[in-house]
């Protein structure tokens, strides 16, 4: 049925144009106000915001950095997670299950710090545990010492990978059984039925939610701060503990993860436009 | 697979004692049918009758409880049987279109052609726009599903199944979605392939295209297989008094 839904919209192309340059604009308008608060404040008295804002560069890039490496993981790790709540190997099923219900269940800043000072003594353990059948296998997991960065990544990994999941199994679930079937009756393999048929379908589907995660994941990543990685937070608190400006120093911080969450808002509803009116052409 | 040597026989779907149940419903009993290469066979009965189910077991959308599915020599119960490659030779015409929204017309047409038949671009495209020419709608190429009215994804959906050169076509109430209007121009495709001498399974209430196209048509009711008779027999003398009352009422 989903083909019939949705009649076409059809509006004069101008006033079509003017509408949504009109929505799009007031909203960048948000974003200007933005970062013209950082560039007033910065102007307007350099002592000390110039100095805050130098000095938070680095951490702006390892933010994004961050963010975007993990996400890229994130869409891997929950597509196969999507699919395999949807498998009919009850195996698979139940491992996909497990994952979703127990990692959603542990909030996010503990399975960083689990990772970061728990991880390695359980990657000792199983080095010794080891080491009398295979040393060289033994001796790689007591030497193995995760960067910041990879533990940052791999945290925040795990646990939006399971949100993910759940966003992607939606997704799919929404599309209309007779879609695979149809897929099936013409000799494709499930496999083909997925990758022509439903998950092309279903991007379009989750979007929306996508673009959701992708923007609390750029706020939630300030908790990697704890694991010594200089993100924009860690920074903030550096210079705060160095200068004890402390108003000055976290207003800067506030700015400048709004003007970067309101950006990506922007961003992707602007992707969503063009993706439904892809579907449209 | 012995394809070849039994490909030529004259039964092309064979169905032997065919029991199906979802929970406590059984859809089908013991049903045991043929139809012959070349044969159009309409499939009727009041709804819940299995005529649907019956139809999706042979291309194995439902699998049986018990009982055997022969196509084309192939039995789909072994569990041997490459069943989508049997599928591949088996093209199915849904209720609902089901054509792919994502993709145009062209595009549903050459999808399964190069991912499963592996054609060219080129030559997927070719017997696309031949077949779109063949259901009356060539200039729809490069439409999406939802610019179409449903006559004309019902066709789109026709010339989908017919891409896969397949040896049997299921129809499954092909033109019960359908505005009035419409259903004249979809039952002519079918007409049309029924003289090409295709062999197809339809189930449908359209007893107009069960006169002129059917060689047999078969009467269900609850899972069983009441009559199967000739369309001359059937319209002037049905056997049995279940099948003069299902008559009675679809026929005004």
């Amino acid at each position: 049925m989903t083909e019939q839904v949705q009649p076409l919209e059809e509006a004069p192309p101008q006033s079509r144009l003017l509408g949504r340059l009109a929505s799009v604009d007031r909203w960048w308008l948000l974003v200007l106000a933005a970062v013209g608060l950082i560039f007033l404040l910065v102007k307007a008295s350099p002592h000390p915001y110039e100095e805050i804002f130098n000095f938070l560069t680095d951490g702006i890039v390892m933010t994004l950095q961050i963010t975007l490496t993990s996400f890229i993981f994130i869409l891997i790790v929950g597509m196969f997670g999507g699919l395999g709540r949807l498998s009919r190997s009850w195996l698979i099923k139940g491992i996909a299950s497990l994952y979703v219900e127990v990692i959603r269940g542990i909030p996010l800043l503990v399975q960083l710090l689990f990772i970061w000072f728990a991880m390695p003594q359980i990657f000792e353990k199983i080095g010794y545990l080891l080491m009398p059948y295979w040393p060289n296998a033994g001796q790689w997991f007591i030497d193995l010492k995760l960067q910041p960065f990879s533990a940052a990544v791999l945290g925040i990994t795990i646990c939006y990978g399971a949100y993910m999941s759940e966003i992607f199994r939606a997704g799919i679930q929404s599309i209309h059984h007779g879609q695979m079937e149809a897929a099936r009756s013409l000799g494709m393999t499930y496999v083909q039925a997925m990758r022509y048929v439903i998950l092309p379908q279903a991007v379009r589907v989750i979007l929306p939610p996508v673009g959701n995660e992708f923007v609390t994941l750029l706020k939630d990543s300030s908790l990697v701060s704890v694991l010594a990685v200089a993100d924009l937070t860690r920074r903030g608190r550096e210079y705060m503990s160095r200068t004890f400006l402390s108003f000055e120093t976290w207003t800067m911080v506030a700015l400048i993860y709004l003007v970067l969450t309101l950006t990506f808002t922007r961003l992707t509803s602007a992707l969503e436009r063009r993706m439904s009116l892809g579907q449209r052409r | 697979m012995e394809k070849e040597g039994k490909g030529s026989s004259q039964k092309m779907i064979e169905i032997i004692g065919a029991c199906k149940s979802f929970g406590r419903v059984r859809a089908l009993i013991d049903v045991t049918m043929h139809v012959n290469r070349g044969e159009v066979v309409v499939i009727i009965g009041p709804s819940g009758s299995g005529k649907s189910t019956l139809l999706r077991c042979i291309n194995h959308l439902e699998v049986l409880d018990s009982g055997t599915i022969i196509v084309d020599g192939i039995p789909l119960t072994d569990e041997k049987t490459n069943i989508n490659a049997v599928r591949a030779e088996v093209g199915m015409v849904f209720q609902q279109f089901n054509l792919f929204p994502h993709l145009t017309a062209l595009e549903n047409i050459t999808l399964a052609q190069r991912v499963v038949r592996k054609r060219s671009k080129e030559e997927a495209e070719h017997i696309a726009y031949e077949l779109l020419k063949k259901v009356g709608i060539p200039e729809k190429a490069h439409a999406y599903p939802m610019q179409l009215s449903g006559g004309q994804q019902q066709r789109v959906a026709i010339a989908r199944a017919l891409a896969m050169q397949p040896k049997i076509m299921l129809f499954d109430e092909p033109t019960s979605a359908l505005d009035p209007e419409m259903i004249k121009e979809v039952l002519d495709v079918m007409l049309d392939l029924a003289r090409e001498g295709m062999t197809m399974v339809v189930v449908s209430h359209e007893m107009g295209f069960a006169r002129a196209a059917a060689d047999r048509i078969i009467f269900m009711d609850a899972g069983r297989i009441i009559e199967e008779t000739t369309p001359e027999e059937l319209f002037t003398a049905p056997k049995h008094e279940r099948t003069r009352q299902f008559l009675s009422k679809i026929l005004h």
